[in-house]
C-alpha cells in the first residue's frame, strides 16, 4: 500500500547484496513503523547486528497514535529518545465529558508525584517515529550495528526450520535475504503474516470513524473533551476535541456503519461537521483526514519459530485507549533483550517462547480493555443503550456513576502475573512492584531510579548489603545498591519498594520488570531467580 | 458474604407500592430507564462484587422445564 511521506528518513539506495546471492543475517525487521524502530534501536545498541527493511522511504503522513503513556515515554527513555518526545508533547490533564449539551463531569489526572515523566503525552506519531530514527542514526555513529534500507519491500517469506528466506522487491529489482532470526513489524496487514499463511482472529466493529486533524490557534484549554451523542450537527454518535503539538487539533466523529465513505470524505462536508462543532468565526485548515473501522484481533502466538510478530503485526486494538503503539513499543521492550541473548548464545531459545506468553497477554488484556470502551461507546442492543444511558445521567449528579463512564481506558503496562519467568515473591512488599510488574519510577537524591535500570539485568538492593556476582551464566548482572537514608529523600523509594519491611532485594530484568524480590537474598537464591528470567529453569 | 434470599424487607407492601408508584405516568422508555438507574444506583450500593454475582445469578429466568 502506498502512502504519501511526513518525513523522507531512509531514501532509497541500491546495496551490493542486490547483485549476489543472498546473504544471511543475524536479525532481519520487516516494518520501520514505531516498532520495527524501538526493536532495532534496542537490538542494536546492545550489539546484535539489525537490518530494517521498509516499503517506503520514510514515516507515512497523517498522525494516527497521538496518545502515548508514560510506560512507553520510560521505554523511549531507556532507548535514549524519551526526552525529546516529551519536549515536543502537549501534557494535558483535565478531561471534560459532555452528554448532549450538558457537561457531565471534568477530571483532573493529576498524576501522582515524583516519576520523570508525566502520565502521558499527546504528539503526532510520523514525530515519534522520526526521533526513533533519528536516535537510531546516533547509535549508528556511535557504531551501533543497525542498517535501514528503505524502498525495499519485502514480497514473500518462507521459514525453514533455522532460518527464514526473503524476497525483497526495489526499485532496481528482486533479490533475496536469509535470517537467522525475523521479526515481523510490518503492521495490521502483514505480509509476512498473510505468507506464512497464519490467522488473525477476532471482532470487526461496525463503526465508522471520521478523523479531522486541523490547524488552528484558537483558544480552545488544552483539555480532552469527549461528547456522547453530541449536540452539534451531524457529528454521529460521539466525538472527541483533543491537542497535539504544533496548533493541530484531533477531531473524531463516530458515524455509525451504513456510511458512504467517499461522501463523508469529502472536505466540503467535513467542514460543515467541523464548524458546528467549533462554532462560527473560528479559522482552521484541514491538516489530515481519514476514516477508520477497527478490530481487535490477535495471533494466536507470536512466535512461530525463527519468526516472531510484534506489534499490529501480532495484535490489533480499537484506538480507544490507546493501545496500539503504546502495547507495540512494549512487545519492542519485552523482545529485545531476549533475543538478543539469545543470538549471543547467552539463552536458550526457549526463552522467545516467553515473549509469545507474556505479549499475548498483554495483547488479552489490551483487547478486553478496547472491547470494553466499544462496547461503552456503541451500545450492541437496545438495553445495553439503556443501560449506557442511565450510566450518563448519573454521572451528571452523582460520582459513583463517573468511573463507569468508558469513553477509553488509558493504557497501563501489563503485569505478567504467574507466567514463568518469573522468580519467588518473597515478601509482603507494596503490590505495583510484584513480581511481574514493570518498576515504578521513583526519585532519588540524584536522578531518578529508572534511569538507573538502563537494559540490562540489574540486582536492587535497598537497606540490604550482601555479595552478588557481576554475572550469571555469562550474562551480566549490575549491582545498584540504594539506602532509605542517603537516596530517598522523598520517601517514594520506601513507599514503592519496600512497604512496611525495613529492607528488600528486587531482581530486575533488563525490560524493567521485577523477576523477583526477597527481604533479603544470597547469591544462590539471585543465580536461581536468573536462570529462571533467562528461560532455563523453572522457578524453585 | 452472602446474598439475602430471606424476607429482608419491613412492610413488604409499603415497599411494593412506592416501587409501582415511581413509574406512575412514566412512558415504557422512561420506564426503562428508570429500572437501570435504579439498578447502578443500587449496584453501586450493595458494592460488593461477589454479592451482585449472586444476584444476578438469583435474578436470572428460571431454567425451562423438561
Ligand atoms: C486513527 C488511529 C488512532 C490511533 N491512536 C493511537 C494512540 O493514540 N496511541 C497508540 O498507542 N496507538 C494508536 N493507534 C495505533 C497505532 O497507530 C498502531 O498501533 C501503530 O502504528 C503500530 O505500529 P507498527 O510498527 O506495529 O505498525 P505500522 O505503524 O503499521 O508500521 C508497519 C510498517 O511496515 C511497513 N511495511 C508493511 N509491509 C511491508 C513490506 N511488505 N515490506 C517492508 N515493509 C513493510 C509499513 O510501510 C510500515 O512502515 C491509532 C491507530 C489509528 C488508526
Amino acid at each position: 500500500m502506498g502512502y504519501d511521506l511526513a518525513f523522507r528518513l531512509y531514501p532509497y539506495a541500491p546495496v551490493a547484496a542486490q547483485g549476489m546471492a543472498a546473504q544471511r543475517h543475524p536479525v532481519v525487521i520487516v516494518g520501520g513503523g514505531p516498532i520495527g524502530m524501538a526493536t532495532a534501536l534496542d537490538l542494536g545498541r546492545k550489539g546484535t547486528p539489525v537490518l530494517v527493511l521498509d516499503d517506503h522511504e520514510g514515516v507515512g503522513q497523517g498522525s494516527r497514535a497521538i496518545c502515548f503513556a508514560k510506560r512507553t515515554l520510560e521505554i523511549a527513555d531507556r532507548l535514549g529518545t524519551g526526552g525529546a518526545m516529551v519536549d515536543k508533547g502537549v501534557v494535558w490533564n483535565v478531561g471534560k465529558v459532555f452528554h448532549g449539551d450538558n457537561k457531565l463531569f471534568e477530571f483532573n489526572l493529576q498524576p501522582e508525584d515524583g516519576h520523570k515523566n508525566p502520565a502521558f503525552i499527546n504528539l503526532q506519531q510520523p514525530y515519534f517515529e522520526k526521533f526513533l530514527v533519528e536516535e537510531i542514526r546516533r547509535a549508528q555513529a556511535e557504531g551501533a550495528p543497525i542498517e535501514i534500507r528503505g524502498k525495499h519491500a519485502v514480497t514473500d517469506v518462507v521459514a525453514e526450520d533455522d532460518f527464514a528466506r526473503l524476497t525483497v522487491v526495489t526499485p532496481d529489482g528482486p533479490y533475496q535475504i536469509e535470517a537467522d532470526w525475523l521479526i515481523a513489524c510490518d503492521g495490521a496487514r502483514s505480509p509476512v503474516r498473510t505468507a506464512m499463511g497464519l490467522s488473525f482472529d477476532g471482532r470487526v466493529f461496525e463503526d465508522n470513524f471520521l478523523i479531522a486533524d486541523v490547524k488552528m490557534t484558537a483558544d480552545f484549554p488544552t483539555e480532552r473533551w469527549f461528547w456522547f451523542e453530541p449536540p452539534f450537527k451531524n457529528a454521529g454518535q460521539s466525538a472527541l476535541l483533543h491537542k497535539q503539538p504544533d496548533d493541530i487539533w484531533r477531531i473524531d466523529f463516530q458515524l455509525g456503519w451504513d456510511i458512504d465513505r467517499e461522501a463523508e470524505l469529502d472536505p466540503v462536508r467535513i467542514c460543515e461537521r467541523v464548524d458546528a462543532m467549533l462554532g462560527q468565526g473560528v479559522d482552521y485548515e484541514l491538516e489530515w483526514t481519514s476514516i477508520y473501522t477497527f478490530q481487535c484481533r490477535r495471533m494466536e502466538a507470536f512466535r512461530h519459530g525463527r519468526v516472531l510478530f510484534a506489534g499490529d503485526s501480532a495484535h490489533q486494538v480499537s484506538p480507544f485507549g490507546a493501545r496500539g503503539a503504546n502495547s507495540g513499543i512494549q512487545d519492542a521492550d519485552n523482545l529485545a533483550w531476549k533475543l538478543d541473548l539469545v543470538v549471543k548464545g547467552l539463552a536458550p531459545e526457549a526463552l522467545l517462547d516467553s515473549y509469545s506468553s507474556e505479549r499475548a497477554h498483554g495483547a488479552d488484556e489490551n483487547i478486553l480493555n478496547s472491547t470494553r470502551a466499544t462496547d461503552f461507546l456503541t451500545p450492541k442492543s437496545e438495553i445495553s443503550k439503556v443501560f449506557r444511558n442511565a450510566v450518563l445521567e448519573l454521572a451528571r449528579d452523582h460520582a459513583f456513576a463517573r468511573p463507569l463512564v468508558n469513553s477509553g481506558r488509558l493504557s497501563l503496562p501489563c503485569v505478567y502475573d504467574g507466567l514463568p519467568l518469573n522468580g519467588p515473591d518473597a515478601f509482603e512488599g507494596p503490590a505495583r512492584t510484584r513480581v511481574g510488574a514493570p518498576c515504578v519510577d521513583a526519585p532519588l537524591d540524584q536522578g531518578f531510579l529508572l534511569d538507573r535500570l538502563p537494559g540490562a539485568f540489574t540486582l536492587l538492593t535497598i537497606n540490604a548489603d550482601m555479595p552478588a556476582p557481576d554475572a550469571v551464566d555469562g550474562v551480566a548482572l549490575n549491582r545498584l545498591a540504594l539506602s532509605t537514608d542517603a537516596h530517598d529523600p522523598s520517601g517514594a523509594l520506601r513507599e514503592r519498594y519496600l512497604g512496611a519491611a525495613q529492607s528488600a532485594v528486587y531482581l530486575i530484568r533488563p525490560d524493567q520488570h521485577v523477576a523477583a524480590r526477597w527481604k533479603a537474598a544470597d547469591a544462590g537464591a539471585v543465580g536461581a531467580a536468573m536462570r529462571t528470567a533467562l528461560g532455563k529453569e523453572p522457578p524453585a | 458474604m452472602t446474598l439475602i434470599l430471606t424476607p429482608n424487607i419491613p412492610d413488604p407492601d409499603g415497599f411494593y407500592d412506592e416501587l409501582l408508584a415511581l413509574h406512575d405516568g412514566l412512558s415504557k422508555e422512561e420506564s426503562d430507564a428508570l429500572n437501570a438507574r435504579l439498578i447502578l444506583v443500587l449496584g453501586n450500593h450493595i458494592g460488593d462484587r461477589d454479592v451482585l454475582r449472586q444476584a444476578f445469578e438469583a435474578a436470572k429466568p428460571p431454567p425451562e422445564d423438561g
